[in-house]
This record gives structure tokens, C-alpha cells and sequence, in this order.
């Protein structure tokens, strides 16, 4: 039988030459006459391993790590196609390391086992059983499973999804929408990438249960466009679901049907909010509309839509198979279920680690992480994207959950956890934190569209040591006059990670000009 | 672009016709002309008007609201690096420093040859990995200066094939 060798193909893997070694793979075997079957798989995102190669064996996966092609002549030499452990690539079982074995995994079960878009691969490792659920089931019963699990929205504002899913299955029109975000804006998140790359029928699974809950029988991903991987993968898992009845007019012979389609974005931070998103799928400019009406009963088009973060559809498959109080079961207070967190920056074993909540941030960054790439002293993290705060070290312990974040004057968002070591300038942070507001404001209310320019210039008199202390009061007006008048939370969120450099290196802004 | 004017003409209301009757067409009418163009071109907007029932404000006005469409040509390779925050955390500071010193170009420009146009982006979801930069549909992980001029010979080269 022809030995099986697994070579990831999410970016990440490609971005650190995943072709090139999967071409050596098959050029190197078949000029020793070996039979092997490469399998391209997703990835277990353990990042700092990848390429990571997998050999699969009677004793399990065998990993080697991290490959390059140079390495494929030498893996050969030492047999590991075999299984054997010689290579000093070689990471033995994979599932024995403790960073992946440490997880919890219920959204990332399948990530990096699986080749994404295989079907029998999915369904051998319990794919649709949620939808086959589902489908026995009324709008209500499936609403009431989420309202059970206690899933709250992981896109950043933490809504329940049961509620949102509930105001959309009582409105009375005919037409209604699910919208999946899949926008992911933030710096230092890759947990929906990976989804998508890893997984995509999960998302469609879970896309397809939300239409059967709430009676919408369209969908729409909503694609950024920095992400083409995730591009050509999904759109091979949707037309491999179309084939199969999956998604259709006829979703497995039950009358039921479900549509799906990929809508890409166009490189504007802004469209991961949810109106703005709106507007662009319309074709329209991602200008953000006033709330009310929410989109739950006037979203896309003028109809009810579930607008919905691709983690959070991605989550609903598993509450629907192994019933929502299975997953309540995880987590702590009212963050229910599990978290995947994004080690990202300057990490030495940066990737994925999804957790029951309630774990300390520390813990995260010491034992998963390892600390900093660099081994130089870690000096600060942002957490949630650049509308994130900057956490010194007196906030290292705090744990993730949704409250315990807020209670700190920070934001636990989409889970990315960015790391800077002490070569970190917390000056520049703060300017890049209005530079970024500036670059990609919606430009629709004031205090966001002039407030970040002005943020700019007025961090820049202060690092020139210009007026300082006149400054550093104008600033602080400015950022409570950002935060209490704008229109959504590009604006009214940006002075966070600019108040938390301003209250914990204040000296940093102050004498901060390093150029 | 050696093609006529005419046959462009025609060509682009193909395109369009091919997606201007989906939902929210605009974005995939815009996507499809900038893949075939590389840009979308001012004389193609009238185009769009007249076919989608749309004022050529309007279309104007979705162009220039995302930083993706672009409304002049570019050179042959599009090398997009990543200025986000972890990548920060890794020194893309430097890597933009490097980049514009060696192809003597700022963020926005072609080199002179027309081989590359350099473009700020921010964050490519490798963010684990970084810096990270993206050359066409290519994503490149853990970016050095060295890997950065390798990856610009390979550019290059791909320049003198192709002319
Ligand atoms: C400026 C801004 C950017 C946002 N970006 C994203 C994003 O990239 N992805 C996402 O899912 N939600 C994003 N959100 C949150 C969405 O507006 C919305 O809350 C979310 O899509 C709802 O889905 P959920 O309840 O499943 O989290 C953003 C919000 C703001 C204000
Ligand atoms: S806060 Fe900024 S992004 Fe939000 S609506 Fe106002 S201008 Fe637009
Ligand atoms: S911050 Fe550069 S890839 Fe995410």
C-alpha cells in the first residue's frame, strides 16, 4: 500500500514554500521508486512548524518540521517515509506534541487531518451530522440548540447568536439572507483563514443550518481579498457541495434548499463592520448605516439577514451534532464554549490554540507561545486587533473572557494575541493606531474622518516634544470626543489602543522619537 | 497593452454582461475588469454606466472608496507588503526601508523598467509568520532582506522572459 504523506497547503504553509517541497516529495519518490499518495491537508496551525510535514503511519502521523526544500533529499536518506524518527526534522507523533494535545479543539477538530476539500474526509470525521440533525428539526428548535450553547458572536462584539438568529426567524418576510463575515480585518487573526482553508465545509454546514433556523434560503461569504488561498479553496468546497446535494434546491432530497456564493471584498478595513459590509455586497461604497434598524430586519437588500463571523457560523455544525448544553459545558461566567486564540507577532511558536475560556493570557504566550521569537524581554501585547488595547505586564494574568478583558479597559475581540518585545517603540504604536483610523475611515461622521488626522498630527507634536503637555490634554479630549461621537467602533474604538500607550508608557509617546 | 480600443470595448461589455445581473453586481463587474485589465481604466467606466443602469458618479465613487481597484496601470508584478501590527512586531519597518531603497521607489510607484509596483497592505492573515509580503496571488512568509532581493531577481527574470 502506498504510503500516505501529508503536505499542508494554507497560506501559511505556502507562504514558507509548501509547493516547492510537495513537488520535491513526488519528484525525489519517484526517482527512487517509492509508491506514496501526497495528500495535500490544511493545517494544524502550529505555525512555527510550518511546513510541517506528516507521515502517516501504524504508530500514528509522524511530523517533520519545519521542512525546506532542501530538506527533501535528506528526509528521504533517513527513511522517513517509513515512519522513521531519525531525520532532526522529525517531531514524532503530532498528536503528541504537547502545544496541539494542551487544545481543546471542537471548531479546529479536522484542521491539518483532513484534506479540505475532500468530502469523504469530512464526513468520515463526523462532517454534516450537524446539518443531517438539523434537518429533523424546526427553525425554533435549531434557534433554541444556540440560545442553549450560549454562543456569542466572534467577530468582535460578542452578541449572542441565539438572540440574533431568534429576531431574524420572527420577522414575517419571505426573503431573508445569511451573510457570513469573512472579512477578518484584524491584524494577528487567522482563525476564520484557517477555517476556510482547513475546513470550508464546516462553514458551509454551518452557513446552511443557520438558513434551515431562521428560513433563509441564500447565502453570501463575504471574502476579503487579501486572502486568495481561501478563495480557490472555498470555491472548490462549494461546488464539490453543490454536487452532492449539500447546497441546492434540494438539500438532501429534503425539499429544503439553501444557496451559497462567495462575494470578495476590495482591501477596505471598514467592510468588516457589519452595515458597512452591507453596503458592499449591494455594490455600493462601505459608507456604515445608522443602527436601528438592525439587520436582523433590514439587512441586505432591505431583508432580515443574519449577519454572522465565520468562527461563529463555524461553531454551529458541533452544537448541532453534539447538542448546544455539550458545548455550554466548556468555558467560564457567560463566555461559554470555546475561544480560538491567534499567537501572533513576535512569538517563537506562534499558530493557533483554541481553549476553553477562562484561560490566563500568560499562560498562552509562555507555555503555547514559548514567549518572544526574538528571546528578547516580551514589553507588550495587543490584543483584539489594532482597535485593541496594548497590555503592559501588570495585565498579563488577565483571562479570556469576554468581561474579564472589558473590566481591563481592553477588548478580547477575535481572539489575536500580537506580541512586541522591548525593541517595540510605543510612540510609533500609538500614531499607527490614528494612522490606520485615517487610512481606512468610512469617512461618514466627523470625529472618526478629521479626528484621526488631527490624532496624528497632535501624537507627532507631542513625540517632537512640541507643547507637550498642551498636546497631551488635546489629545485626551480628542480621544473622548472620538469615542463618544462616532457612528461605529472604528471610530469610537481607535483611541483604546492609543489611551492604553497614553496611561502605560507614558514616557514612550512622550520621548518616544527614535528616528 | 497592445490590444485596439475597439475590441477592448467589446471584450469589456462581455465581462461585464458575464456578472451584471447578480445581486450587488458592482464589486464582481469591478473585480472581473481589474483581472483582465489589471486596472480599471476611466474610458471603461462609461461602459459600466450605460450597461448597469448606473451614473458614472456613482461608479467612481465604489473605485476610489476601496484601496483594491486601482485606476492606472501597474507594472508587471504587484509586490504588496504587509504594514500591520505583527508584522511590526517583526521588523516590516525595516523590510519597507529595504524595499524602496532597493527598487528606488515609494509605496504606490513602478520602478522605472515597469517590472514592479510597490503597495502597502495591511495584514495578509500570516500573521504568525511574518513579515509577510504578497507578490500577485503568492503570499511569502517570514520576509528578510535577503528573501525580499530573491524574490525581486525572480521578478526580474520573469520580466526578460515575458520580453
Ligand atoms: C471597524 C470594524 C471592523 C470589524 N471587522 C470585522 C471582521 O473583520 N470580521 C467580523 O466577523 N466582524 C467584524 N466586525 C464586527 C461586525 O460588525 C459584527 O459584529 C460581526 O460580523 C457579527 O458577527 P458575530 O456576531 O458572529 O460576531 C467589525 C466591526 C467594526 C466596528
Ligand atoms: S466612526 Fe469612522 S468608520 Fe465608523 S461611521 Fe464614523 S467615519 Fe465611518
Ligand atoms: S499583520 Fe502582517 S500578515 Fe497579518
Amino acid at each position: 500500500m502506498a504510503t500516505r504523506i501529508f503536505v499542508p497547503r494554507d497560506t501559511t504553509a505556502l507562504s514558507l514554500g509548501a509547493d516547492q517541497i510537495a513537488a520535491g516529495i513526488q519528484t525525489e519518490a519517484i526517482r527512487r521508486g517509492l509508491e506514496i499518495e501526497l495528500v495535500r491537508n490544511g493545517s494544524r496551525g502550529l505555525f512555527w512548524l510550518e511546513p510541517l510535514i506528516e507521515v502517516e503511519t501504524s504508530n500514528g502521523r509522524i511530523g517533520f518540521g519545519p521542512v525546506t526544500e532542501r530538506d527533501v533529499v535528506s528526509l528521504f536518506d533517513h527513511d522517513f517515509q517509513s515512519g522513521n524518527t531519525s531525520h532532526p526534522l522529525c517531531v514524532g507523533e503530532v498528536e503528541a506534541i504537547p502545544y496541539l494535545k494542551n487544545q481543546q479543539r471542537l471548531t479546529f477538530a479536522r484542521s491539518g487531518i483532513t484534506d479540505p476539500v475532500s468530502l469523504e474526509d469530512y464526513c468520515q470525521y463526523d462532517g454534516f451530522r450537524g446539518l443531517q440533525n438539523a434537518l429533523h428539526l424546526s427553525g425554533q428548535q435549531i434557534v433554541d440548540e444556540v440560545k442553549t450553547s450560549g454562543l456569542r458572536g466572534r467577530g468582535g462584539a460578542a452578541f449572542p447568536t441565539g438572540i440574533k438568529w431568534q429576531t431574524v426567524l420572527d420577522t414575517p418576510d419571505p426573503q431573508k439572507y445569511i451573510v457570513c463575515n469573512a472579512d477578518e480585518g484584524d491584524s494577528g487573526t487567522f482563525a476564520d483563514r484557517l477555517v476556510m482553508e482547513c475546513d470550508p465545509f464546516m462553514l458551509i454546514e454551518g452557513m446552511t443550518i443557520a438558513g434551515l433556523a431562521v428560513g433563509a434560503n441564500q447565502g453570501y461569504i463575504y471574502l476579503r481579498s487579501e486572502y486568495p488561498v481561501a478563495h480557490d479553496i472555498l470555491n472548490q468546497a462549494l461546488a464539490t457541495a453543490y454536487e452532492n446535494s449539500y447546497l441546492g434546491d434540494n438539500i438532501l432530497g429534503s425539499g429544503k434548499a439553501f444557496h451559497l456564493e462567495v462575494r470578495l471584498g476590495a482591501g477596505a478595513y471598514i467592510c468588516g463592520e457589519e452595515t458597512s459590509l452591507l453596503e458592499s455586497l449591494e455594490g455600493k461604497r462601505g459608507l456604515v448605516r445608522a443602527k436601528p434598524p438592525l439587520p436582523a430586519i433590514v439587512g441586505l437588500f432591505g431583508k432580515p439577514t443574519v449577519v454572522n463571523n465565520v468562527l461563529s457560523l463555524a461553531a454551529i455544525p458541533y452544537i448541532l451534532d453534539k447538542g448546544g448544553q455539550a458545548y455550554a459545558d466548556f468555558g467560564v461566567g457567560r463566555s461559554r464554549g470555546t475561544m480560538p486564540v491567534q499567537l501572533a507577532g513576535n512569538v517563537k511558536r506562534g499558530g493557533l490554540v483554541e481553549l476553553a475560556f477562562g484561560m490566563p493570557l500568560n499562560q498562552l504566550m509562555n507555555e503555547f507561545g514559548g514567549g518572544t521569537a526574538s528571546g528578547r524581554p516580551l514589553k507588550a501585547v495587543q490584543v483584539g486587533g489594532p482597535l485593541g488595547a496594548y497590555l503592559p505586564e501588570s495585565q498579563w494574568d488577565t483571562l479570556i473572557d469576554y468581561e474579564e478583558f472589558s473590566s481591563e479597559q481592553a477588548v478580547l475581540g477575535h481572539g489575536g494575541v500580537v506580541m512586541f518585545d522591548d525593541t517595540a517603540n510605543m510612540g510609533e504604536q500609538a500614531r499607527f493606531a490614528m494612522e490606520f483610523c485615517k487610512f481606512e475611515s468610512c469617512g461618514k461622521c466627523t470625529p472618526c474622518r478629521i479626528g484621526s488626522t488631527r490624532g496624528v498630527e497632535v501624537i507627532d507634536r507631542i513625540r517632537a516634544s512640541e507643547a507637550a503637555d498642551n498636546n497631551w490634554a488635546l489629545l485626551e479630549d480628542l480621544c473622548e470626543t472620538m469615542v463618544d461621537g462616532s457612528l461605529c467602533a472604528m471610530g469610537s474604538m481607535t483611541p483604546i489602543p492609543v489611551q492604553s500607550v497614553m496611561k502605560f508608557f507614558p514616557d514612550e509617546l512622550r520621548h518616544g522619537r527614535q528616528e | 497593452m497592445s490590444v485596439t480600443v475597439s475590441w477592448q470595448r467589446d471584450h469589456i461589455r462581455a465581462v461585464i454582461r458575464l456578472h451584471k445581473d447578480k445581486p450587488g453586481a458592482l464589486l464582481p463587474v469591478l473585480h472581473a475588469i481589474q483581472h483582465e485589465i489589471g486596472y480599471i481604466p476611466d474610458n471603461v467606466v462609461p461602459l459600466i454606466a450605460e450597461e448597469m443602469r448606473l451614473t458614472r458618479a456613482e461608479i467612481h465613487g465604489v473605485i476610489s472608496f476601496y484601496h483594491h481597484f486601482r485606476s492606472h496601470p501597474t507594472g508587471r508584478h504587484v509586490v504588496e507588503i504587509c504594514r500591520a501590527e505583527a508584522c511590526q512586531a517583526t521588523g516590516c519597518r525595516q523590510l519597507e526601508q529595504h524595499a524602496k531603497n532597493t527598487l528606488g521607489i515609494d509605496f504606490e510607484q513602478t520602478t522605472p523598467c515597469g517590472s514592479v509596483t510597490l503597495e502597502p497592505v495591511y495584514c495578509l492573515g500570516n500573521c504568525a509568520t511574518g513579515p509577510s509580503i504578497r507578490i500577485g496571488n503568492q503570499i511569502y512568509g517570514r520576509v528578510t532582506s535577503d528573501r525580499f532581493d530573491a524574490l525581486m531577481d525572480t521578478c526580474r527574470d520573469s520580466m526578460q522572459e515575458a520580453g
